[in-house]
Order: C-alpha cells, then structure tokens, then sequence
C-alpha cells in the first residue's frame, strides 16, 4: 500500500464520527508549527525559484515577460557535463556505500547493549564536526607534503604526491561524509530481517547466498532502498567535496548553480539548474517511494 | 527395537563453565514419536538445536543412520525443524513457504506446486490458501503452514521445538492429536519438545524427562507414570502429595511434621533413612464412618476447598499445615463440607517412596 493511499483510507474510516473529527483537527493542530515553517522555508523559495527559472537572462526580478531561454541556453551550453558528474558521482558512491556498509551492517545489528551504543556514537561522532572541517582535514592528509605524503618521504624517501585535485579524491569525500546516511537506514532494514527467519531457510536447506537473495535482501530492502534514496539525492546536490577535495579538477551541477547565483549574477540561469536538478532528485525520489512499503517498515502490518 | 535412525552419545554443550546439556544418550527408534520434556531452562532446546545442526556439541557424537552428523550444518541434514515462533517468512504466501525447501532442491515450479498443495492436504489446509500471504493466516493456520513446510523438506527426522505453546487451549488439544495422526500417515520419525507434560502424554510413543541438562528417564508414557525413576521425574507428572517422611527400626516411615506412621510401599529399598512419599491424588480416598483399621495409612485434616475438574472433582485436605489433594470422579451427593473434619487414606502399594 502506498503512503497516500493509506493516508486517504485512514481518512476514509475517521470521518464519521465526532471524536474522530476532533482528533483530526488535533492532528492539524499539532502540524501547524511545521506545516508555517514547510510554507516560509521550502514552497515559498521552491516557488519563486521555479518562476525565475521562466525569467528573461540576468533578470533580478521575478515579475516579467516568461521565457524558456534559460532552459534552451543550459541544453545548448556545456551543462550536461557538470550533470553528468554529478549523476555519476552520485551512482558511484551509493554503489560504493553499499558494499561498504552491508556487511558493516551485518554484524553490527548482532552485537547488542553498550558495545553496540558506543560504536553507534563513533559513527555518529564525525556529524557533530562541520563538514567543511573534516574535508579540509582530509586536504591536509592527502595533499603533497600533507600527513600522508610527507610521512612516507620521510621514511622512505619516496610519497605518492598529492592525491587531492583528483576524481578519486571527490568520489571518496562524498563516500566518507554520506556513509551514515547509508548506514542507519540499512540497519534499519536488517532490523526487519528475523533471526529465526534466517535459521529456518537455512534449515531448509538454503545456502548462504540464497539466504541472502530470497530471506535478507527482501526483508531488508525498504531500509537499503531508503538508505539509497537519502545517499543518491544529497550527493547529487554534493558541492563541497569537489570543491576541496577537487579544486577545479572537475565540477558538479550544484558549484554551477553557486557560479550563477554568485560569480555570473545570473539567478534566471541559476533557477533553471535548479529546477532540472530537483526534477531529476524528484525522478528518483518517485521511483523509489513506490517500491518501500512504509507500513511495514514501521511494523504495522 | 529396531535400529535407532539417531544416536547421541554422552553429548556435553557447555556455555563457559555452564552445562546446558551434560552426558545426554539416547536412541531414537525410526517412525516413533519421541518427545523431550522437561521445566524452561532443562536444556531441552539446546539440545534439539544440536540435534537439527544449528549448534555444536562441546562433547559427545550424533549419529544418524550410524554416520556421525556432529559438523554437518543445518542446511545440509535431512532433518528439519519446526520453530516455537514457527519463523515463516513473511514476504512470502503460503505456497512459497511451503515450497521453499524444493526450491533450494532445484525442483521444477510445477511440480513443487503440485507437491505443495499434497502437503497443504496434509496439514488439512484448504488448497485456495496457496496464494495468501502468510500474514493474513491466524494463529492456527500458521501452524499448518510451518508443518507443511518443514514435510514439503521430506526430512527424515522432523523435529518441534514447542509450536504449541502460544496456542490457545482447546485448538492446542486439536492439533496435538492431529499431529499425532499426522505421524501415524506419513510414518516419519518426529522429535518433539515441549515443557508440558501432557502434551507429551497424548502424542508420545516415548518420553525423555530432562532436569537441569541431563536426561532424568526415559520410557513409554505409561511407564514414565506408573514407575518414575525419581522424585523429581514424579512430580513433573502432575500435582502429587509429598510427604518428608523416615524409616524407622519397626520398618514404618513416620512423619515428624504429621505425628503419624505410614506402611512403605512393598518391595522398596529398606534403607532409605530419610525420604519423599509420594501419592497420587486420584489414589486417596476419604475414610469416613468406621474407624480406620491400626496400622492403616491415615492422616486426619480440615476439608479446605474444592474444585471441579469437569469430569472429576478434585479436593483440597489441610493437615499440619501441609495440603494434601485428592482426586474422584465427580459425584452429585458431596462427600463433605468445607470445614469438615475428614480422613484421608491410601493403600500402600499405591504410593512411591524415593530416598532424599
């Protein structure tokens, strides 16, 4: 069952009685507070992004004659190109993130009690430094004469020179920032997979992998789908990984939003990337949505 | 006896310096209904869970068939288990479920289809069930289903660790017996384990009484409750009456607590010094009118309460403040009041003496 059909059959069945109307205006009641900040903070600006995105070149105001210029200047300039390394960085590390943490995942949900807290709050430990700080960590590590290089020449004579200004180096910034993000749904999902459920294909005579393929993966897919979602669409937005741990080697659609916000004065130009880019995060967000079973998830049915 | 299908020889598991399970051997006979019984914490699921390949013993062998079995994993031994939570998937229908062991097998869909709706027959499910999700079954239904499933794996030994027990009680007694019918038609050889004792008593061909991981006695039903080896296999049984009691010089036992003497049963031990004995509440009876011939076995108390059991009624004698329960069938004239004044008596030869 899809969220909003779940959403319309609960309606369906609170309508007819008093009390049931009042716990609904409770309900609105109680959204409010978010429902003001979701308006201000998110449709407002959504909104008039959307509508400077129709807005004739270099305009600073939203109220004009709309156009579709922006959009032909981006396809017929060279955009694609920071899209596409955005898309693909993106596909990358969520490929990366996954067979990172699924075996993390694995035998973290089988430990239990302190242990597991306390390597929960390790996890968790890097989110409470600003991300700007750990990356130029990073720089500083990586970097000609930085931690890593110059410990090697000073012992043996030889280092790998600098490693950041590279592909490799963005891909694995994103990888290191966005790892929780893929952690903690997934075990969320491995939390739905039941041990005796387990023991039981394996009693029937599963082997290992199709433990895995026909007991686990189902089972755990709403969190893994979910983990995958979260990566890919804040790493499709990732802006600070190039940008020092890349320095110019490449450069992805959202530092092509900033230029035009800032450096080209451009906010029509801007809105438009905008737009294309929560379009594609939408796509993605869509597909996604329709396969995970909220209810499950939360152990309602 | 036949030649066992499984053998354990001295299993020991140990957990640290804890013994779950400690010098366990057993045969068990091909096509029996053997049942493990014994209190939470017996170490009777530990040792099933060695016994289906989910667990290593620290000591001992398992043999089936005469092979050793000990470092065979689960999923490699013909034999099967059928989980206290039942552990269905809940992705999955019925029919699923129950093919899930020939789809490992590599059988062809149709014909695991075909073979799954023979043992939905079996498991007296209705064949339309094939498509429904598992999560839509009630409690009962899911019963059959994990029963369906674990013989769609055609084990050779099928094994229960308690699927019973978080069933309610009238549709418990039904499906004991319809397993019991169900091993009798397919002639597999089942293991089960459960804490109580009645439920082993209607389905068992034999019992295992477990005490604190070793096995207390082993024996037919019957067996197990005309002849219990100890004390503590006797009052697993079923409420009994104990008496602390010592045998005297003049070859009676006397109860220090009850002021009284007691003839031991014949053919006992004489040396027991200080022991148990042990009396069934279906064998007292109330002495009233005459007085009790001398050297009867009898001890005088208040009627406190009584409870009707369905057919039988069941009495509770307060003496010396110790509680004494007898057990008649049901009359429709009381044989007394509570509060009366009664003697209860019982032939010697109907009572167990067990040395401390």
């Amino acid at each position: 069952m899809s969220v909003a059909g779940t959403l319309h059959r609960r309606q369906e069945l609170q309508a007819p009685s008093r009390r049931a109307r009042l716990r609904l205006s409770e309900g609105l009641l109680s959204a409010t507070p978010m429902l003001v900040l979701l308006v201000a903070g998110f449709f407002a600006p959504l909104a008039l992004v959307i509508l400077y995105s129709f807005m004739p070149r270099g305009s600073f105001s939203p109220i004009g004659q709309p156009t579709l210029e922006n959009y032909v200047d981006i396809v017929q300039q060279s955009f694609y190109i920071s899209f596409g390394w955005s898309l693909l960085l993106s596909l990358l590390s969520v490929a990366i993130l996954l067979v990172v943490c699924y075996p993390l995942a694995i035998k973290l949900r089988q430990i239990k009690g302190r242990r597991a807290s306390l390597l929960t709050l390790l996890i968790v430990a890097p989110l409470f430094v600003a991300e700007n700080i750990r990356l130029q960590g990073w720089v500083l590590f990586l970097d000609k004469g930085g931690l890593l290089d110059g410990s090697l020449v000073w012992v043996f004579g030889v280092g790998p020179g600098s490693l950041v200004n590279t592909v490799p180096a963005v891909l694995f910034g994103i990888v290191y920032v966005f790892l929780p993000f893929m952690l903690f749904p997934m075990l969320l999902g491995l939390a739905n997979v039941p041990d005796d459920a387990r023991e039981a294909a394996f009693d029937l005579g599963a082997s290992r992998w199709r433990l895995f393929r026909d007991i686990e993966l189902p089972l755990a897919m709403p969190g893994i789908l979910i983990g995958m979602l979260l990566c890919f669409v804040i790493s499709l937005g990732a802006f600070s990984e190039s940008k020092f741990l890349g320095k110019g080697v490449i450069v992805t659609i959202a530092q092509d939003i900033e230029s035009a916000f800032t450096f080209a004065q451009n906010w029509p130009r801007g809105s438009a990337l905008s737009v294309l880019l929560i379009v594609l995060a939408g796509a993605a967000v869509f597909l996604a949505v329709r396969r995970i079973d909220l209810d499950r998830m939360m152990g309602r049915r | 006896m036949a030649v066992p299908i499984l053998q354990l020889r001295d299993i020991d598991k140990f957990f640290g310096p804890f013994a779950a399970v400690e010098r366990v051997s057993l045969d068990i006979v091909e096509g029996e209904f053997f049942t493990i019984v014994g209190p939470s914490g017996s170490g009777k699921t530990t040792l099933v869970r060695m016994l289906v390949g989910m667990d290593t013993p620290t000591k001992g062998d398992i043999l089936l068939r005469g092979r050793r079995i000990n470092d065979v994993p689960a999923n490699q031994r013909p034999t099967c288990m059928v989980f206290q939570s039942l552990a269905l998937f809940p992705h999955m229908s019925v029919g699923e479920n129950v093919e899930y062991a020939m789809k490992c097998k590599g059988i062809a869909p149709a014909e695991r289809r075909r073979r799954a709706l023979g043992q939905l027959r079996t498991a007296h499910l209705p064949e339309h069930y094939y498509d429904r999700p598992v999560t839509k079954c009630s409690g009962g239904e899911r019963q059959r289903v994990a029963l369906a499933r674990a013989l769609a794996y055609d084990p050779e030994i099928l094994f229960f660790d308690e699927p019973l027990s978080a069933i309610d009680y009238r549709l418990r007694k039904t499906l004991e017996k319809e397993l019991k019918d169900i091993q009798r038609e397919t002639g597999k050889t089942f293991v089960y384990i459960t804490h109580s004792l009645e439920e082993a008593m209607v389905m068992s061909d034999r019992i295992g009484v477990m005490r604190e991981g070793r096995l207390a006695q082993v024996g037919s039903p019957n067996e197990i409750y005309t002849e219990p080896k100890d004390r503590f296999v006797s009052e697993f049984m079923g409420e009994v009456n104990s008496i602390a009691v010592v045998l005297r010089d003049d070859g009676r036992l006397h109860s220090e607590i009850l002021e009284a003497s007691f003839a031991p049963p014949p053919g006992r031990p004489a040396q027991v010094g200080e022991g148990t004995l042990i009396i069934r509440p279906e064998d007292m009876a109330f002495a009233n009118g005459a007085a009790p011939p001398t050297g009867a076995n009898v001890i005088e108390g208040e009627l406190f309460n009584e409870y009707l059991l369905g057919s039988r009624m069941q009495y509770q004698v307060r003496a010396a403040g110790q509680t004494f329960l007898i057990e008649k069938l049901r009359v429709t004239t009381p044989v007394a009041h509570p509060g009366d004044r009664v003697r209860i008596t019982w032939r010697a030869e109907d009572s167990m003496l067990f040395a401390e």
